[in-house]
């Protein structure tokens, strides 16, 4: 055998190990999360983002099939449950606050969840987008298994639901800080809850990185918007005529 | 830890439990963190005193599980890409849509929370 016929039985090995895509997923996320820190400029070079696009570019690059893939990942993806459950935690710690605030926060999830809603619309009518397309848009502010549930009852598409979803909380990471900054937004409850309305878990994910209070604003944002995008979008569909 | 972990896993438990019975479209986890808040909020009520214990062993297992919470969504924003092809000819709009209104609403969010926090603050 050359060196290289031994390097690539090596890789051939390598690449069916669930484990190798598994330190694959946490070393691209290690990337991102250097190059973030690094530069602090760049949205787009924000830990989620660049991971994504680092594993991608892999898998692309050498042909492997998500499912192979997942085989590995899955054992992070599994966390996504328990972490959920444990963000009940730094809500309890900050529960006051949240109490004291219970008036802004209602008002603007209500009024938050709707704007999302209809700007969702507009716009998907001024892209002049397939009925169907449009209606797998409209819950897509909210996490994935509440957007693709509600995508289903308006006869929408619920996995094209789930990657709209998915997308909309890696663009809410991405660029939501730098949209509060522009708009000069101080107050880490009020950043954190924008950014949960808007892009549900993902966005969550990242505000819980930089700020507790950031990250428990946007739970609750998260979890009521859910509540509310659930009830709204129906009516909305069925008044608009959509 | 462990026990922080058992706690977490039978709340998530107790929630998946819960959506599958009723048939709820809540997830299952977000049920088991309203269980779990409630729980804490009880026991703080009441006093308990085991409550210290419950509260520090959920404390440690909830920050490690938190710590790095961006990545938990690697996987699934990889599937994304892997299957974004489904939207064809309209990748580009669907973008455009998306883009331009999760940006809006962030913004629309936040300044209206603030404005609304202000003002209860003032008063």
């Amino acid at each position: 055998m050359t060196d290289e016929q031994r390097l690539y039985s090596i890789w051939v090995y390598l690449q069916a190990e669930p484990l190798f895509w598994l330190t694959l997923t946490i070393g691209a996320y290690l990337v991102g999360d250097f190059c973030y820190r690094r530069t602090r400029l760049f949205p787009l070079f924000n830990p989620v983002a660049l991971g994504i696009i680092i594993v991608s570019v892999v898998l692309l690059a050498f042909g492997v099939q998500y499912e192979r893939y997942f085989d590995g990942a899955k054992f992070i993806h599994f966390l996504l449950g328990p972490a959920t459950v444990s963000l009940a935690i730094p809500i309890f710690r900050k529960w006051e606050l949240i109490m004291a605030n219970a008036r802004a926060i209602l008002t603007t999830v209500l009024l938050g969840s709707m704007f999302a809603i209809l700007t969702t619309y507009a716009l998907a009518s001024m892209f002049a987008l397939e009925r169907d397309i449009v209606l797998s848009l409209l819950p897509r502010s909210v996490t994935a298994p509440i957007a693709m549930g509600v995508s289903e009852i308006i006869g929408g598409i619920p996995s094209l639901t789930a990657i709209i979803t998915i997308v909309t909380g890696i663009i809410g990471a991405a660029f939501g800080t730098f949209t509060l900054d522009l708009l000069r937004i101080r107050e880490m409850s009020a950043r954190g809850f924008a950014i949960g309305l808007a892009s549900h878990g993902i966005g969550t994910a990242r505000a819980m990185s930089r700020n507790e209070t950031a990250g428990v604003f946007a739970a609750v944002a998260m979890g009521l918007s859910g509540i509310v995008t659930a009830l709204v979008v129906p009516v909305v569909v069925y008044l608009l005529r959509i | 830890m462990l026990q922080g972990i058992f706690i977490i896993f039978l709340f998530q438990l107790i929630g998946e439990a819960v959506q599958k019975f009723f048939d709820l479209t809540i997830p299952g986890p977000v049920i088991g963190l309203l269980s779990l808040l409630l729980v804490l909020l009880l026991l703080q009520r009441l006093g308990v005193a085991f409550r210290e214990r419950f509260e520090r062993d959920l404390e440690s297992t909830s920050s490690a599980l938190l710590g790095h919470l961006p990545l938990l969504f690697v996987p699934i924003g990889v599937g994304v890409v892997m299957h974004v092809s489904v939207l064809q000819g309209q990748l580009l709009a669907v973008l455009g849509v998306i883009f331009v209104g999760t940006v809006a609403s962030i913004g629309f969010s936040a300044l209206l929370m603030q404005r609304l926090q202000r003002r209860g603050s003032a008063r």
